[in-house]
């Protein structure tokens, strides 16, 4: 059953769209915040025996609330192993053995190539946002890559400021000639609609919208002159099920993170050991 | 080797001015007493070396300690900005700050061809990225087998590693487990090695993922219970996720970062005071 289009918010179509996306079964490389909460979803959901990897080591973690970081306790807890960081990425990724990199990004062009180290020139940048974290080489060596991120005209550019992380590249088969072992984004999933790389020109085109959004929306909400396919869709909303578990998910991650009082239980363990 | 010190005693005879120094934990078992007692001695012109600089280097950099940062992920996890990291870059406060930045896995290839004592470590990555252009330590090489291009990233050979960790025994092995991260390659890639741990115990017990540095790796142990505070002991205490959020407004204006690391780090002569003048603010706050 579905719920009546206006009853989600434009954030919850995205997280159950990107949750969709994967496959039961498969080796999930997992980036904090958006793609986190829409893997644990599809875990929770249609896809209860992906294995999400977290670069923290994590591989098969079964959170029962959302990590607030890439190497909560929480991911530790129940994984079907937990390695030394060397070997998330020597031995599962940049071998080949990652199914799908998930990640988020600050900004992306038309060849879903991904900016997350600076906004204005690197020397002096206006903004200076994290870095690379793990996502260069997830983007080189996953069989497949999804993005998921809010769509504005700040987020979705003409030209990145610093390419971080390589999509398709300057498109055609031009990532190809680089050698990596992964195929590229199939996918980038936005509060928009979901685009799809076309399979000539690799350049990200408009496959669908989500409910009550207008192509035009997407347009302005689109840093480039935004291709939009002949035989558009538009993607179904969530079911009261998919919505009911990311509800359930997030209240109860914030009641975790709520309950916790960390302090006084140091304080006096501390002073204990002085004694 | 292996001695049971203060960690005053520690930091004052191991870190020296204008060392590299990694004091890592990828977001577990973070050495935050340590830092902090680097802050209090005024240590100078450190090349700050971490994957993920975190608040622990937030507060290095915001206090003057580093001249250099060797790093692969600044930001507040889960929060957002490390707002000293990106004044430090952007505006140059408290003074400029060079950087050399990577991805993870090329962090952790350069710890893993220093803790090999090789040259350099090779990769599958940063080809078609700016990272290249912007970090020297990143160049291309051919395989001499196969002609594959690849990606070289020197080694790290640290004056220090600084880790915590959840147990050392009476001979000073140490033992951690939970997200042991890159902390094993940091201590071999280092010429000096400090380790905090939770407590001392005679005996270890076996954990699942569970590693143990020999004690002939590690210089000087230090017992500071809650030393990861506001990263997390597994088994022993959560992550504070509390803290981290109200870290941001703290560490958001100049003024209020350093009127807040006078009075609760170097107005506090330990890690122990530390936690109760915190726990003190924390209480009366929510009054």
């Amino acid at each position: 059953m579905s719920v009546d289009e206006g009853s989600c918010t434009t954030n919850e179509m995205m997280t159950v769209a990107a949750s969709r996306e994967l496959k039961d079964g498969i080796m999930c490389f997992v980036g904090i915040g958006l793609p986190s909460e829409a893997a644990n979803l599809a875990r929770a959901t249609h896809a209860p025996n992906c294995v999400l990897v977290y670069e923290s080591g994590t591989i098969g973690a079964k959170p029962k609330v959302l990590p607030h970081s890439i190497g909560d306790g929480v991911l530790a807890e129940h994984a079907d192993s937990v390695v030394p960081i060397p070997e998330v990425f020597a031995y599962w990724l940049q071998t080949g053995r990652i199914d799908v990199g998930f990640l988020g990004a600050a900004q992306l062009d038309r060849y879903a190539n991904i900016n997350t180290t600076v906004i204005g020139p690197y020397e002096s940048p206006k903004v200076r946002l994290p870095g690379a974290g793990g996502a260069p080489e997830i983007a080189a060596s996953a069989k497949e890559v999804m993005v998921v991120m809010p769509q504005t005209p700040r987020s979705f550019v003409e030209e990145l400021a610093f390419r971080t992380s390589v999509g398709y590249l300057d498109g055609g088969n031009s990532r190809e000639e680089l050698g990596y072992l992964g195929g590229g984004p199939r996918v980038v999933i936005t509060d928009h609609g979901i685009l799809r790389p076309d399979p000539e020109t690799k350049e990200l085109t408009l496959t669908k919208v989500h409910p009550g959004t207008s192509v035009e929306q997407v347009r302005e909400a689109t840093g480039w002159d935004l291709r939009v396919a002949d035989d558009l869709g538009t993607t179904n909303p969530p079911t009261e099920e998919e919505l009911q578990i990311l509800r359930d998910l997030r209240e109860r991650t914030e009641a975790a993170n709520k309950e916790m009082r960390v302090l006084d239980d140091l304080a006096q363990k501390s002073r204990a050991a002085k004694r | 080797m292996a001695d049971v010190v203060s960690l005053r005693e520690a930091v004052a005879e191991l870190v020296r001015d204008g060392d590299s120094v990694a004091l890592e934990g990828f977001t577990h078992l973070i050495p935050f007493a340590a830092a902090h007692e680097v802050i209090r001695q005024e240590k100078r012109d450190l090349t700050l070396i971490r994957m993920t600089p975190d608040l622990i280097y937030d507060q290095l950099i915001g206090m003057g300690c580093a001249q250099k940062l060797i790093f692969s992920w600044g930001g507040n996890p889960g929060v957002g900005s490390l707002h000293r990291f990106r004044d430090a870059i952007e505006n140059g406060w408290p003074h400029e700050l060079e950087i050399a930045e990577h991805s993870h896995a090329g962090m952790t290839s350069r710890y893993v061809a220093g803790a090999s004592n090789l040259p350099f470590a090779v990769l599958r990555g940063y080809v078609g990225t700016d990272l290249p252009e912007v970090t020297s330590t990143i160049a291309p090489i051919v395989c001499p087998f196969t002609g594959e291009k690849l990606m070289a990233v020197p080694a790290l050979n640290l004056d220090v590693a600084i880790i915590h960790a959840q147990q050392a025994d009476r001979r000073g092995n140490v033992a951690l487990w939970g997200i042991t991260g890159i902390q094993k390659e940091a201590v071999l890639s280092a010429r000096r090695s400090i380790v905090t741990v939770e407590e001392v115990v005679d005996e270890f017990e076996p954990h699942p993922h569970q590693i143990v540095l020999p004690w002939v790796a590690v210089d000087a142990i230090a017992v500071v219970p809650g030393g990861a505070h506001p990263s997390y002991a597994h088994g022993y205490y959560p992550r504070d996720n509390a803290f981290y959020e109200a870290w941001d407004p703290i560490s958001r204006d100049r003024e209020t970062f350093h009127e807040w690391m006078k009075r609760h780090v170097l107005g506090t002569g330990d890690f122990g005071e530390y936690l109760e003048s915190i726990l003190q603010e924390e209480v009366s706050s929510s009054r």
